[in-house]
Formats: structure tokens, C-alpha cells, sequence
């Protein structure tokens, strides 16, 4: 036995920061059609594999193969494209919005398009998503309206959060969506609640938590896991790994070891690992997981192995902490590309209507831009009153914020 | 009527809630089978099912925050935390969550959970067994919060609380579980079953929350206190021979503030009680809106008696606790100046 010398700190660096070479070599991924797709019922023992691999249905030829092909239609992997590319087109005018002051702040969903826009896919509706700030996805694959999405992000007249809410932190209860926190891995417990009264009330509905890797770290990611797995909550917890939170690359909330997905074998809970970028294998496992909430048979843990391609938010500047050609050196694509690559190769798309579609998808979103500034943006036209400032804080105003509101002179 | 302990009253208010309204599902640690370390479920789970009352795991956040989540579905959860010493795992989820779910939805998903929790000391419950954590709850907007004295008012300001559309700190005094405590810690303690206020109705009723009760006519000084001061300030005044006004509080936020400034403007004279520590305590709240709203009919400086800026003792219980010498004291402070 080697004499002990003084002790030191392990703190966990990425592999490459500005000015090196990207380099994802130490990423395995597994080929597609390879990992086996199990039955609903499994026993969560059954398939640990399953949290250390990568499910993945698109091969480099854009063929669908394996276990977990064949989920979805082609006019539901048409739809699928559209989604993806009209969430990164608003994507687009948004950033450009906030960069024209049209609004204080906006984060883009690049390169993750597919996990919020997929697993739409996969829900019905009456369930309950309880995202982050990075699943508009959500909204746009459930038909959500861009217009009430933006009147939302300029704080304008028609905002429905009446100006209360920052940019992005939408609510859409219609739509099963809920209200966005800005305080991280609170809905992920809150999520698991929410599939609980579903059980306590013998409902249908099922719930959808989502988290991105860094905020696995809360401790609410632990409290979602242990009561989801005690009271075998109907609910799909979804851990959208990016690789990135903020400036802090993955292995920092990680532990060093293992994956995210394998947190879920601690509690009993099914744990898969999907490749993020494969919107086929995103909806797939979506599916399945839906579908053992719905048959009551408990929670399933998905981590979604994707890249943030853009800046956090608006307020971030990627090029200070990881080399600036990273998102070209990920293994796993573009969603948008290896979809619009697989329709093509089943004879149903062209590069031509590619095209086309992107044409036609701006006038669309630049018609709901349009639309929306006509009520007003952050700093100029309609805006909401100084009066709904202090509504909604209780159901009945009290007597003190009644005085508040009449200092205020309103 | 019957006559209830705290403890039952607050029992039968979930009992009768839950019978009323099938929304209502009662959980945290050790509710379920065993019915609550200090018995204030006892019973429910086995007349109303594992679906509507059951053990949680220990986790406050946890707790706290699935409860949000059911609220968000439309049920009313009535959750516990088993000491209010311990709700700090949940803060966020109260703070950050229940407040808000309301205002920053725009009223799509409201958060109607009240969240149980024992409180205060004068028990040798120590460092973790006896705080006040009032004023943590009454800086928030978007909540309320509830200390109620006595059995009737517990069980008539749960039910409000379980009923009512918003989020609802419900602070149990556990010194006054088993019967009324004056401070008078080397005297027997007698039950609640001597008291008056013991009186309770078996079926629903409410009280009404953010309204204050007048528990002793007085024309010399007003007394603000809720919970366990409520007894002390009243025997404070019956020691020192001082026709104070106790105002029990109850509701802390909203707060009645009418009933506060006809009495100080009758009075002219002000002392607020509890248990929790000073420094930016809920005292400071009741005095600077006293200040600003009697500021000519006060003919002496408001004086707070209040635990002191240290963590709750052991051994030093009796120092610290605020009771009835330090509040006498207080009367006599305000009468001579």
C-alpha cells in the first residue's frame, strides 16, 4: 500500500476549451437499429444497458433501422420537419428581435429541436408537460400560436402574462404546457405531483417533466425521482443533456461517472438513453414511455444526448469557455438535416421543397412577427397596464394591495 | 358542543374537509398509517383510503413541491411539514412556486395547498424544535399565513385555509396543542378542556381569514399577538393589573389592519408580542404600520417583546421565551413614558 501523501481536489475539466480542436472521441456512440427495444412491462433491473447506451433509428444513409423504427407516418415525420424547422426559424427572428431591442432577453433552442418537437409528438392531449425554458418545441409542435408566443416575448398589450413574466417563460395551459419558472428543477417534483392527482383521480392524463443536465444537480431532480418512484407516478422525466449549463460543461453536475439516465436504475425507475439529434429515436422512446405511464405501469427516465449549438441565451457568449467550431465537430448531426435526409431517402422530400418549405415557413413566422409588434414591443406601442401589475396576486385583492395600487395612482 | 383539543379540532377540520370535498388529499411524513407524530391525522387514512392520506418520503421540497403539482391538476392538498424548523428544504418551492403559480400564470394554474406545520417553542424543543418562522412567509407575496390560539379557531381557519383559492401557511403552535400556556411554566398546565374556546362544532364552519379577534377589552394599551402570546399577553395584563387590549391576530398576511388601528387610536399605546426573534421580526411590520397610520394618537413608543436575536436554547428556555414578566414589563414601560 502505497504511503498516503496529502490529499488533493479533483475538479472535472472538458476535454477542449477556446483555441483547441474539437474533439468528441471519447463519446461512444453506438450504431443505429443496435440497442434492443423491450417490452412496455420490463423490470427496470431488466435493462440497464439500456441507460449506458445510446438508442438511436437514423444510420448515416438516413435509412430508419432497428427495434425502435416505424413510430411515425410520413405525414407525421413531414409535420415533424416543419415543426423543427419553424421552432428554429422563430428561433432565428426572436435572437434578432432581442439584438433590436425589441425585447430584453431570448435563448434559442439550436441543434435540440427534435427532443421537444418529437416527444410533442408522442402525447396526447389533456397531459400535462411541465418544461423548461428550452422546449418551445412544445408549443409549436402542439399547435400553440407563434403570434401569443411573441406578444408573450415583447411584453406587448396582448401579452396573455400581462407584461409579468420575462421573455420566454411562457404558460399555456390549454396546450399542456406549464407556467415556466425561472427557479431551476422546481417542476421537475412538481411534474411528478401532477401525474400523482391524475392516479389519485383514476384519470387517463399523463405528465412529461423535463430538466437539462446541469439542473440534475437540484435537489428537486432527487425529490422528482424518489417520490415517482414510491408512488410509480405515471409520468416520463425527461434530462435533455446538451453537454453544456451556461459556461459548466456536463461532467461537472455528472459526478464523473456513469450517465444521467443511469441515476434513474438507483430508484427503480427505467432508464433509456437517446440520441437527441434522431427525431425518429426521440419519438420512439417518447412513445414507450408514454404509453407505460398510461398502462400504469410507473415512471421512465429518458436522458436525450444532444449538442447546444447557440449561446445559452442572449446574454451569453460561447466563444469564452468552448472552441467556437464545437457544434461542427458533434457526432450526432443536425436534427433538421439527417430528418430532411431520411424523408428524402424514402421518396417523399426533396431539396427542392426543403427549400421551398424554409421559404414559405419565414413568411409565415415574419406574418406572426408582424402581427404581434402590432400590439406593441418591450419599449414602444401598447403595452400592459400598470393595473395588472397588481392583480393576480391573490385571487381577491387584499386590502393592502388595494392601497398599493391607489399609490400608485391607478 | 364538544370540547376539542387543538390537536382534534385540527383533525376534524381535514376530516370534515375531506368528506366535503373529494379533492382534498392530506400527506407528509408519518401521516399516513401512524396518523401524525403529534396525532393531528389520526384515523384519516383509514376512513379515507392510501389515495387520500398517505406517508410521504422525507423530503420537504419534495413534499411541498408535488403538492404544487396537484394543486396545478386541481386537487387541494393539505400537506405537513413536521416542524416548522424544518420547512427550509421547502422554501423555494413555497417562495418561488406556490407564491407565484397564480400572478405569473396570469391565473391559468393556481396553487390552492395549504402547508401544515407545528411552530413555536416553550416546550425544550432546542435549536430545531421551536422556531418562529412567521415572518420568513410574511414577506412574500402571494401567500397567506395563519397562527391560530386555540381549538375553535383552528379548526374554523383550516377549513377557510383548505377552502380558500391561494396558498396558505397554516402554523400550528404546538405549545398550545394540548391546552392554553400562559408562560407561567411553573404552574400545572391546564387542559383545553376548561377553556371556553375549546368549544368546538363537530360539522363545517369556518373563520374567516385576515380578520382579527379582540381577546380581552382593555382602554390602557393595545397588545398585538397570535399563537402562544395570546395567553401570555393576556396574563401579563391580569399580573401587572393593566387594562390592556389583546388583539389575537390570527391571520398574520392579510393582515387586519382595522381592527389594530381603531384599537391603538382608542389606547394610545402599543406592545407587540412573539416569540420570534427581533431583528426584522413580524413586529417590525405591525410596528411601522402602527407608526404610520396612529402616529397622533400614540402618546408613547411602541415597544416589541420578542425572543432574542439567538438561535433558540435548551437549558436557557425560560430566558428566552418572552413571557409574561418581560411583556408585564413592556406594560409598564409604555404606561409610564
Amino acid at each position: 500500500m502505497a504511503e498516503a501523501g496529502r490529499l488533493s481536489l479533483h475538479v472535472p475539466e472538458p476535454e477542449v476549451r477556446p483555441g483547441d480542436t474539437p474533439d468528441f472521441s471519447h463519446v461512444p456512440i453506438p450504431r443505429a437499429g443496435s440497442v434492443e427495444r423491450p417490452a412496455v412491462d420490463v423490470d427496470a433491473r431488466d435493462i440497464r444497458d439500456l441507460a449506458y447506451s445510446i438508442i438511436r433509428v437514423l444510420n448515416r444513409n438516413g435509412e430508419a433501422v432497428g427495434p425502435w423504427a416505424g413510430t411515425l407516418t410520413d405525414d407525421e415525420l413531414l409535420a415533424g420537419l416543419r415543426y423543427m424547422m419553424t421552432l428554429r426559424t422563430f428561433d432565428a427572428r426572436m435572437q434578432m428581435a432581442q439584438r433590436q431591442g425589441k425585447t430584453s432577453f431570448y435563448m434559442q433552442h439550436m441543434g435540440e429541436e427534435a427532443v421537444s418537437c418529437a416527444f410533442r409528438q408522442a402525447l396526447e392531449d389533456g397531459d400535462m408537460n411541465f418544461p423548461t425554458y428550452r422546449q418551445a418545441g412544445l408549443l409549436i409542435a402542439g399547435g400553440y400560436p407563434m403570434v401569443e408566443m411573441m406578444n408573450q416575448i415583447y411584453s406587448n398589450e396582448a401579452d396573455p402574462l400581462k407584461g409579468r413574466q420575462l421573455p420566454i417563460m411562457y404558460s399555456a395551459k390549454d396546450h399542456g404546457f406549464f407556467s415556466i419558472s425561472g427557479n431551476l428543477g422546481t417542476q421537475f417534483i412538481q411534474a411528478v405531483g401532477w401525474a400523482m392527482a391524475s392516479a389519485i383521480k383514476n384519470d387517463t392524463k399523463i405528465a412529461a417533466a423535463w430538466i437539462g443536465d446541469g439542473s440534475t444537480a437540484e435537489s428537486d431532480f432527487h425529490a422528482a425521482l424518489v417520490f415517482a418512484s414510491t408512488y410509480r407516478a405515471p409520468v416520463v422525466l425527461n434530462i435533455v443533456n446538451n453537454q453544456w449549463a451556461i459556461s459548466t460543461f456536463q461532467g461537472i453536475a455528472r459526478g464523473g461517472s456513469g450517465t444521467f439516465a443511469a441515476r434513474g436504475l438507483g430508484f427503480g425507475i427505467p432508464a433509456l438513453r437517446v440520441d437527441g439529434n434522431d427525431y425518429l429515436a426521440v419519438h420512439a422512446v417518447a412513445k414507450w414511455a408514454a404509453e407505460r405511464a398510461r398502462r400504469n405501469l410507473g415512471p421512465t427516465l429518458i436522458e436525450y444526448v444532444t449538442y447546444r449549438v447557440g449561446a445559452h441565451s442572449t446574454s451569453d457568449d460561447p466563444s469564452a469557455y468552448r472552441p467556437k467550431t464545437e457544434s461542427d465537430a458533434w457526432p450526432l448531426g443536425d436534427p433538421v438535416i439527417r430528418l430532411k435526409n431520411h424523408l428524402i431517402v424514402r421518396g417523399v422530400w426533396s431539396d427542392e421543397r426543403q427549400k421551398q418549405t424554409e421559404a414559405e415557413i419565414l413568411d409565415t413566422v415574419i406574418a406572426a412577427q408582424k402581427e404581434a409588434e402590432q400590439h406593441g414591443t418591450l419599449h414602444s406601442g401598447g403595452k400592459p397596464s400598470t393595473r395588472d401589475m397588481f392583480e393576480g396576486v391573490y385571487e381577491q385583492m387584499p386590502p393592502h394591495l388595494r392601497r398599493q395600487r391607489q399609490q400608485a395612482g391607478v | 358542543m364538544p370540547r376539542m383539543t387543538m390537536i382534534e379540532a385540527i383533525r376534524s377540520a381535514m376530516d370534515v374537509s375531506m368528506a366535503r370535498d373529494d379533492n382534498v388529499v392530506v400527506f407528509g411524513e408519518d401521516v399516513g398509517y401512524f396518523g401524525g407524530v403529534f396525532r393531528c391525522t389520526a384515523g384519516l387514512q383509514q376512513k379515507y383510503g392510501n389515495s387520500r392520506c398517505f406517508d410521504a418520503p422525507i423530503n420537504e421540497s419534495g413534499i411541498v413541491g408535488a403538492a404544487i403539482g396537484m394543486a396545478a391538476y386541481g386537487l387541494r392538498p393539505c400537506v405537513e411539514v413536521q416542524f416548522a424548523d424544518y420547512v427550509y428544504p421547502a422554501y423555494d418551492q413555497i417562495v418561488s412556486e406556490a407564491a407565484r403559480l397564480r400572478y405569473r400564470s396570469n391565473g391559468q394554474f393556481t396553487c390552492p395547498l395549504v402547508v401544515r406545520m407545528p411552530t413555536g417553542g416553550g416546550i425544550f424543543g432546542g435549536q430545531t424544535h421551536s422556531q418562529s418562522p412567521e415572518a420568513l412567509f410574511t414577506h412574500v407575496s402571494g401567500l397567506k399565513v395563519v397562527v391560530p390560539s386555540n381549538p375553535y379557531d383552528a379548526k374554523g381557519l383550516l377549513i377557510a385555509a383548505i377552502e380558500d383559492p391561494d396558498p396558505v401557511i397554516f402554523l400550528e403552535p404546538k405549545r398550545l396543542y394540548n391546552g392554553p400556556f400562559d408562560g407561567h411554566h411553573d404552574r400545572p398546565v391546564t387542559a383545553w378542556s376548561k377553556h371556553p374556546l375549546s368549544e368546538t362544532p363537530d360539522g363545517h364552519y369556518t373563520v374567516p381569514l385576515g380578520k382579527a379577534e379582540i381577546r380581552r377589552e382593555g382602554s390602557a394599551v393595545t397588545l398585538l399577538a397570535y399563537g402562544t402570546m395570546v395567553y401570555v399577553a393576556q396574563a401579563a395584563a391580569d399580573d401587572a393589573g393593566i387594562d390592556a387590549e389583546v388583539i389575537d391576530l390570527r391571520t398574520l398576511l392579510p393582515l387586519d389592519l382595522d381592527t389594530i388601528v381603531a384599537s391603538v387610536t382608542k389606547t394610545g399605546r402599543c406592545v407587540i408580542v412573539h416569540e420570534a426573534t427581533l431583528t426584522s421580526g413580524f413586529g417590525a411590520e405591525l410596528a411601522a404600520l402602527v407608526q404610520q397610520h396612529c402616529f397622533y394618537n400614540l402618546e408613547a413608543p411602541i415597544v416589541r417583546v420578542t425572543g432574542w436575536d439567538t438561535p433558540y436554547p435548551h437549558a436557557q428556555e425560560w430566558d428566552y421565551f418572552p413571557g409574561p414578566k418581560r411583556v408585564g414589563e413592556a406594560l409598564i414601560q409604555v404606561m409610564e413614558a
